[in-house]
């Protein structure tokens, strides 16, 4: 079984961010960048199958040099090909504009399943897997928390309010991932050595067959009017006196002043 | 602007993050001198078709047929597609439930429109809708506007818009949904309800949430009677996921669920970035921290300090002496 891996380079969740000073997007010099925390569950699902079923791992990405280091990480878990879209034309793109180039690069890799983080931290979209799947006209199922194959068949469980919902699909399909799906694996130092030696392709909007107008901030729908960081919440009261009473007094607040119970 | 809401029902029962997502969509069709339409799917559902109607809708698409017995994103994204074209919506209005967060993106895609995910607010600008969503799970808010006479997409976070009633035209239109059997491609088998039929985090309009604090799954207990008497529900902090205590789908956080309830009680959770990060837009917070220096009182609207297993059980009974006298 063939799979690519949908990954995507941020700031880990620590990140604490900073409005650049022109309001138009966010500083995040100072962040720490890693392979998106649900990627790491596509990843490490991806490494499960091949290891059952054989076949090969391709890990692909839309970003600049600095996102190969995530698909380094994802070669190091065992991945065994990786593909960094980088294009000045992809720039300042939305989920729509990133899964145009996903999916042109998926139609250049032969896969039986896609797999993706159930959304990427930091843009919060959650939207990716599902476009990629519509664009190359397969299913997607999304928020997956367990994942069977036999043969082309796949039965999925996947997360829904209060409940869980079992889908049975063939491949060729995209899957997104949820936490609770695997365990990711720790890259080994020998998983480390040996992704220095594997080779990371690069592909431009022209070996993509995309017109660079569809494409980035050009093909984005959405104008950004302006980014600003969450108002402070005012000042709260914190209690005193004993224990009962503080609970009475607490009590009495929820339901008179903030009438939230 | 023409404005198509898709309305989710499961079990025979319209969701209320759809009814807000009518009254949001209401206010843009009035803004735009527009009008607003609803896309209503299902099977034996006629009786829901005028539902709509009374949150604002003057026109409502109803797809009754087996084929949307059990919710698909293949049926449902074909059949939501065609009620937009039949309809020629200019902006697609989904309320980010599972469903809808699942569904936007196929409908979208396969109209080939942008598609924003979970907005908060908006405003109308001149007749031009302007829309604000949280980015890094609320560490920023990102405010955008569709591109000049595109068709988009939004998603609603639920909780945080209004239902209101408002009478709408109501006409019931049959929706030519052209969706076969063989289009059905991801089918779902059965649909688990989770444990004692708790309700979600992502739903609740009150939510009573453990950390590291809680030491072991067992002492879940409480903070699940006090959830009880409040009528909400229990979250969890990623410490308290990762140590194995309780299920994922409760963890709240970047993350997690990113939740803006009511009422937030945060019982032995330090309040770490990413936690914070997933729970600061809520309405009102509780923090109860043995820790005076936890950073979750900087965010918390009342804190207690002091040990929860000593103050929980007190508010739990204090809640239900409340509850008791009406």
């Amino acid at each position: 079984m063939n799979l690519l891996v949908l990954v995507k380079h941020v700031p880990d969740t620590e990140t604490r961010v900073k409005v650049k000073p022109d309001g138009l997007g966010l500083d995040l010099a100072d962040a720490n960048w890693v392979m998106n925390p649900y990627d790491e569950f596509a990843v490490e699902e991806a490494l499960q199958l091949k290891e059952k079923l054989g076949g090969e791992v391709t890990v692909v990405t839309v970003g600049g040099k600095e996102s190969e280091k995530t698909l380094r990480t994802a070669l190091a878990m065992g991945a065994d090909k990786a593909v960094l879209c980088d294009d000045p034309a992809f720039e300042g793109g939305d989920a729509m504009t990133t899964a145009r180039v996903l999916a042109a690069a998926a139609r250049k890799v032969p896969f039986d399943l896609i797999l993706a983080g159930k959304h990427g931290v930091g843009d919060d979209n959650q939207q990716v897997g599902s476009l990629v799947a519509e664009l190359l006209g397969i299913p997607a199922v999304t928020v997956v928390t367990g994942l069977e194959v036999n043969g082309s068949d796949l039965t999925l469980k996947r997360e829904i309010e209060g409940g869980t919902e079992v889908v049975a699909v063939k491949t060729p399909a995209v899957v997104t991932c949820q936490k609770g799906l695997n365990e990711p694996r720790y890259p080994s130092l020998k998983g480390i050595m040996a992704a220095k030696k594997k080779e990371v392709a690069t592909w431009k909007a022209a070996d993509l067959g995309l017109d660079p107008a569809s494409v980035g901030a050009a093909g984005a729908a959405f104008e950004l009017r302006k980014m600003e960081l969450p108002p402070p919440r005012p000042a709260g009261k914190i209690l005193a006196g004993e224990l009962p009473d503080q609970v009475k007094e607490l009590v009495k607040l929820l339901r008179e002043e903030a009438k939230a119970i | 602007m023409k404005v198509l809401v898709f309305v989710e029902q499961r079990g025979g029962k319209i969701k209320k993050a759809s009814l807000e997502a009518l009254s949001a969509g209401r206010q843009i069709a009035d803004g735009t001198s527009g009008s607003l339409a609803a896309v209503l799917l299902g099977q034996g559902i006629g009786a829901l078709a005028l539902e709509p109607a009374k949150y604002g809708a003057d026109t409502v698409y109803v797809g009754d047929d087996a084929l949307f017995a059990a919710y698909s994103a293949d049926a449902y994204g074909l059949a939501a597609g065609k009620a937009a074209q039949a309809f020629g919506a200019d902006a697609l209005l989904f309320a980010g439930t599972a469903m809808g967060k699942d569904l936007a993106p196929r409908v979208t895609a396969r109209l080939g429109i942008g598609l924003l995910s979970d907005v908060t607010a908006f405003t109308l600008d001149g007749g031009v809708p302007v829309f604000t969503r949280p980015i890094y799970a609320g560490k920023a808010f990102a405010t955008l506007t569709p591109k000049a006479g595109k068709p988009f997409g939004v998603t609603l976070r639920p909780n945080v818009f209004p239902v209101q009633e408002k009478a709408g035209a109501g006409q019931v239109v049959a929706l030519d949904h052209g969706v076969t059997p063989g289009d059905v491609k991801a089918v779902v088998k059965e649909i688990l309800t989770a444990e004692g039929g708790l309700l979600d985090v992502a739903e609740a309009n009150i939510i009573v949430s453990g950390g590291r604090g809680m030491k072991g799954p067992e002492n879940f207990k409480i903070l699940e009677e006090l959830a009880q008497a409040l009528g909400g529900a229990v979250g969890a902090s990623r410490a308290a996921v990762d140590s194995g205590w309780i299920d994922h789908s409760h963890q709240v956080g970047q993350t997690g669920k990113v939740v803006s309830p009511t009422l937030y009680i945060a019982c032995g959770i330090s309040g770490a970035i990413q936690h914070l990060a997933g729970m600061s837009s809520s309405k009102v917070i509780v923090a109860i921290n043995k820790d005076p220096e936890a950073p979750i009182f900087k965010v918390a609207s009342y804190g207690i300090v002091g040990d929860l297993f000593e103050v929980v059980p007190l508010l739990t009974q204090a809640v239900k002496e409340l509850k008791a006298k009406g």
